[in-house]
């Protein structure tokens, strides 16, 4: 029976906000599910995520965003990473109105969590992708 | 117990040991019968959010220990329990100070001219992340960021024209600002140098706290002793030259990120010991510079938590600076209070709902004796405030002024017993943390330890489980959740075109000043950084001939480095 395989995350406070709470919360329930989880702190720029994603070969990037720059985030962070050849899922995640979502998926950003999803529905989605990103780097496992 | 003619004799006060006997029968004869039938609901925890035990009825037991006048006192006189003015709301109503700014100068200068015409008493400024920052608005870390959650302030014109129309002797504004407080400081002076009004006539506050910002809010820009270095800067500066303003407001963000009602009246006045220690080791007189110290609260829905707490805050306050630090003028006892009702207390779901949290913490603050309230928006889950939801708060804060009692008589809920019982129990728990934070040796090592972080990220944590398996229930929430999307308000949305247009102003700023007297400025303030000298007077000279917010705070950087924010959670 093959053992589920550790997922690696990357949270991430892009930007110049600094409100850290939900970013903080989410980072350890995703610990507490059994992933690793690496927290960029606060002011990571766009780049430096990417680089940190790539060099930590992680399965899913969480953007915690509060501060409006989210559609300039995303739009920027998925076509960097195109760039890069590095297909890595991005999700998003704080205080991000409702009339951007359709904007941000077709950015490429594969799930957007206001600050009322409960943490499980989180959780399982993170899984959900960072799984299938797993597998589909790795090859069949 | 009737004489033999079947009159009841006079009454007289009951004993608190009269009162445990009768409450003992009480519990005996009607009590206990019922909760035998009837058992207590504890479908939500007989606790405070501090973890305090509420208990089932407060009686004069609780307060048969309370020394009246030593431990409550008068408004207007130490310890200052019940208030820090003598007339409290019937001489002067609290501050209608509603926080707002967006996009430019204009928009912001439009909507404080909108909010005074619909009876606010107070400006209170939002400033956009890169001004917060020290970044102009045209550098790569502003991009997408200017005029979002506050206005852009890159230059003085900025600052002139957020003011056109208002005179300075007239209002008094308060500038949620910090890292680049003395930038903001200095240009909010030379407005008022413009307009006519005296130095010593201006009044306001910058928040000009950084210690919270590295604790909990995230807006700092040097490491931990050159930001120390500048907040005292201020303080001195306005001590000497702007007695009327208030140079700082120590702030409890620490609430608002996660930690109790205990927690945050404790780490913030920690943060005031630090403060006050800071000033002292400048040199200047307790005497001089505790008067102006002011200080800012989150109130949530815990309204009677709340009250103890304010009432508790001013009393350990009040002491301490007395006792600890010597200091002999009243004012330098009193916590002058400015707060906010809302921030993580208000929900998506059903946003309207919010209307009535907002409702209760105000009522909650005015009871509590504040000096200024900030009464957020019901949208404030989803942006910043639409002009309906602005005004919808300044009406909760008139509605409570006018069609209620609270400021017809001072403190209404001082002599409660259970008000009276909270208070102390609310001041025992603050001294307590208060203790641990001294036994660590203060704020700042609690800070470059990471404990305080680590404090706030596990509290947070905790509250997150607690609302996971409904030990605390939010209606709409957790309880009462409609099964439909959160129900959608109209929010407001910041013009995109706007940064641009900020950008063009920014750039005509720079072409349009003398370049050789701003750099000549800057290499000043470069040199005065480098030395001891205080910064206020070379920041004030450059702001005036037009050095930009992220020229200033560039210069400081460049001085002194940026501070490296934990990856800890």
């Amino acid at each position: 029976m093959p053992t589920e395989p550790t997922l690696r995350v990357l949270v991430a406070k892009p930007g110049l906000d600094g409100h850290d709470r939900g970013a903080k919360i989410i980072a350890r329930a995703l610990r507490d599910a059994g992933m690793e989880v690496i927290y960029t702190g606060l002011r990571s720029n766009v780049e430096a995520i990417v680089q940190a994603a790539i060099q930590e070969d992680v399965d899913l990037i969480g953007l915690s965003m509060l501060s409006g720059a989210h559609k300039t985030v995303g739009a920027r962070i998925t076509e960097l990473l195109k760039e890069r050849d590095a297909d890595i899922p991005v999700i998003m995640g704080g205080v991000i109105p409702g009339k951007d979502h359709d904007l941000l998926k077709s950015h490429g950003v594969a799930a957007i969590f206001g600050q009322e999803v409960p943490l499980d529905v989180v959780i399982a989605k993170v899984k959900e992708l960072a799984l299938a990103h797993h597998r589909g780097s790795r090859g069949a496992d | 117990m009737a004489t033999a003619k079947g009159k009841a004799p006079e009454p007289r006060p009951a004993t608190a040991d009269e009162v445990r006997t009768d409450r003992e029968r009480w519990e005996r004869e009607t009590l206990d019968p019922t909760v035998a039938k009837s058992p207590d609901q504890n479908e939500i925890a007989y606790e405070t959010r501090s973890g305090i035990p509420i208990r089932r009825i407060y009686t004069p037991e609780d307060t048969a220990r309370l020394d009246y006048i030593t431990q409550l006192g008068w408004p207007g006189e130490y310890p200052f329990t019940r208030g820090i003015y003598p007339t409290m709301y019937r001489g002067k109503t609290w501050t209608m100070r509603q926080y707002a700014g967006m996009g430019t100068a204009k928009e912001t200068n439009e909507r404080f001219k909108y909010l005074l015409k619909e009876g606010q008493t107070g400006l209170s400024v939002a400033l956009d992340l890169p001004t917060q920052l020290g970044f102009d608005s045209d550098a790569p870390e502003a991009e997408g960021e200017v005029g979002k959650v506050g206005v852009a302030i890159d230059s003085l014109h900025d600052m002139e024209a957020i003011f056109e129309g208002i005179p300075l002797d007239q209002v008094t504004t308060s500038f949620t600002i910090n890292a680049t407080a003395p930038i903001l400081l200095a240009m909010y002076r030379a407005v008022a140098d413009k307009q006519g009004v005296a130095a010593d006539r201006v009044a306001g506050t910058v928040q000009n706290d950084l210690l919270k910002e590295f604790g909990s809010r995230g807006a700092w820009v040097l490491p931990i002793d050159p930001s120390m270095r500048l907040v005292v800067d201020v303080i001195e500066y306005c001590c000497r030259e702007m007695t009327r303003f208030n140079p700082i407001s120590i702030a409890s963000h620490f609430r608002d990120a996660g930690a109790t009602p205990a927690e945050e009246m404790a780490y913030t006045l920690s943060d005031g010991k630090a403060y006050v220690r800071a000033c002292i080791e400048r040199g200047m007189d307790v005497d001089l510079f505790a008067p102006r110290l002011s200080w800012f609260f989150y109130t949530y829905t815990n309204f009677f938590e709340e009250v103890a707490k304010y009432r508790a805050g001013r009393r350990i306050w009040s002491r301490m600076m007395k006792e600890e630090f010597g200091a002999r003028n009243p004012v330098s006892q009193m916590l002058r209070v400015a707060c906010v009702c809302g921030g993580h207390s208000l929900q998506k779901a059903e946003p309207l709902n919010n209307i009535a949290r907002l409702t209760i913490e105000t009522m909650a603050v005015t009871m509590a004796g504040l000096q200024s309230v900030f009464t957020a928006a019901y949208d404030e889950a989803f942006s910043i405030p639409t002009e309906l939801a602005a005004k919808t708060s300044l009406r909760i804060q008139q509605i409570v002024n006018y069609e209620t009692d609270v400021p017809k008589t001072i403190d209404p809920l001082g002599g409660s017993w259970f008000i009276e019982s909270l208070t102390s129990a609310m001041e025992a728990k603050v001294l307590e943390i208060m203790d641990k934070i001294e036994q660590r040796r203060g704020m700042v090592e609690c800070l470059r330890t990471g404990w305080l972080q680590s404090q706030i990220a596990q509290r947070a944590y905790e509250w997150e489980q607690k609302v996971k398996t409904r030990a605390e229930k939010i209606v709409g929430v957790n309880v009462f959740a409609s099964e439909e999307a959160p129900h959608e308000v109209e929010i407001y949305e910041v013009d995109p075109r706007l940064e641009k247009s900020q950008i063009e102003r920014l750039h005509r700023a720079r072409h349009d000043r003398d370049q050789a007297a701003v750099s000549a400025a800057l290499a000043r303030l470069e040199k005065d950084a480098r030395g001891t000298a205080n910064l206020m007077p070379a920041i004030v000279d450059a702001v005036k001939i037009y050095a930009t917010t992220g020229e200033i705070m560039g210069t400081l950087r460049k001085v002194f480095g940026e501070y490296q924010p934990t990856t800890a959670f």
